[in-house]
């Protein structure tokens, strides 16, 4: 017999305008749902989700330039942030996991036939925790653009991958983080799903000198913000 | 307190599966496990084909029905060691999936009163701008499935009944069809 629980707040709704069924993006023709969602309210099994402890990642990657016997090619950059919920408290140990094309645009993955050079020293894959105050950094190179056959002479601007949990299996998010003033953004699909051109900056990092390692790797920073609770009982 | 707009979601894209996979993301229990069921299925697209670029990813409470997560800080039932209650795998050729787990107990819904014993899932593909959430329901719960609030919330009993697996072999087959006849439910959590 479970013991009686009491309603716990729930995640106030994503309100974040995507259009998943936008034409211009060929793909989501066949792979967006036609009838509408159902609205579910935050049980237990909302509100919960992947917690990482001591039996997950052990090995932390979190520098993509170590992982072979040489050096990536390509632009160092430290690239990192914070991640908070919707009411700007951090969210601490959570994973983050990241992936990406080298300097060429080009995936180690076997389904990318983009003829770019592979980089022996470059795989592309990254994860780390964030520390208590929401914080995570990861060095990397900065990926290449690439041409993809969504439409005529389509590319993609150069993007990073980010996967997080959060707090809950409410709050996880996959998203794609892009670079300042890419040329490429007005005619990118995925990019301009999004239709809020405010809520599109949010997937754009901003050069910053501070995180910048002088003689070694430029600084990017990229914060997250998942969402928020509503009225959540009082921490202290 | 000022409140943030959230960071918006994106597709996955195509090329997750040097990154994501993880060593034993397949099983949420060992497949030794006596309780062990084996729940598979096959992804369709729009015009039926299968998607063999998507990635399946399942929480779940355990066996008695408690989740390893603080925030479920009943004291009963009780948690058990080593299980994490997460699962997560990529579709092969053909739009196959398939992950080992065990039926989760009941847990409490909203009103305090047991829901029908569910899996959460998220999958996750190119050509999905945010990820498709749903459930999986058990074949012998009938009682339980039929007061259900989430399956009731479909409102489309016809339609709730795509979300219980069905017993194939020596396991449960799941599949899920984002479009089409047999579209699967999904939810906006």
């Amino acid at each position: 017999m479970a013991t009686t629980h009491s309603a716990k707040p729930a995640y106030r709704p994503d309100d974040t305008e995507v259009d998943v069924d936008y034409a211009p993006y060929r793909s989501t023709d066949l792979r967006a749902p036609k009838r509408p969602l159902t609205i579910l309210p935050h049980t237990l099994s909302e509100l919960t989700g992947p917690v990482y402890g001591d039996e997950w990642p052990t090995e932390l990657e979190a520098d993509l330039t170590r992982q072979h016997d040489g050096e990536p090619l390509g632009e160092r950059i430290k690239l990192g942030g914070r991640v908070r919920d919707g009411d700007g408290r951090p969210v601490r140990n959570t994973l983050i996991e990241i992936w990406q094309a080298n300097a060429s645009g080009r995936y180690i993955h076997a389904g990318d036939q983009h003829p770019a050079p592979l980089d022996p020293n470059f795989t592309g894959a990254g994860r780390c925790l964030t520390d208590d105050d929401g914080r995570y950094e990861f060095t990397t190179i900065k990926p290449g653009a690439y041409p993809w056959l969504n439409h005529a002479n389509a590319w993609r601007p150069a993007h990073v991958h980010f996967s997080l949990f959060g707090t809950a299996f409410a709050t996880r998010l996959v998203t794609q983080m892009y670079f300042p003033a890419d040329p490429l953004f007005d005619q990118d699909p995925i990019f301009n799903s999004v239709r809020d051109p405010a809520a599109r900056e949010r997937l754009i990092c901003r050069f910053d000198l501070e995180r910048t390692e002088p003689e070694w790797a430029l600084g990017y920073d990229f914060d997250i913000v998942l969402r928020g609770r509503e009225s959540t009982p009082m921490e202290e | 307190m000022t409140t943030l707009p959230t960071t918006p979601p994106q597709t996955i894209g195509p090329f997750f599966h040097y990154a994501l996979p993880l060593p034993d993301g397949g099983h949420v229990v060992a497949p030794d496990d006596p309780d062990a069921v084996r729940i598979f299925g096959t992804v369709r697209d729009g015009a039926g084909e299968p998607i063999p670029d998507a990635m399946i990813e399942l929480w779940q409470a355990n066996r008695a029905g408690r989740y390893a997560h603080p925030e479920d800080d009943r004291v009963e039932p009780p948690l058990e060691e080593g299980f994490t209650g997460f699962g997560r795998v990529e579709t092969a050729d053909g739009g196959y999936y398939e992950i080992v787990t065990v039926k989760p107990g009941r847990v409490p819904g909203i009103d305090g009163e047991p829901q029908a014993p569910h899996i959460e899932v998220a999958l996750h593909a190119r050509g999905v701008l945010r990820h498709l959430v749903t459930r999986v329901y058990f074949p012998d719960e009938a009682e339980a499935n039929a007061a259900d609030p989430a399956l009731n919330a479909i409102g489309d009993a016809e339609r709730s009944r795509l979300l219980v697996a069905r017993p194939d072999g020596d396991g449960l087959r799941f599949d899920i069809n984002i479009q089409g006849e047999s579209e699967t439910p999904f939810f906006a959590v």
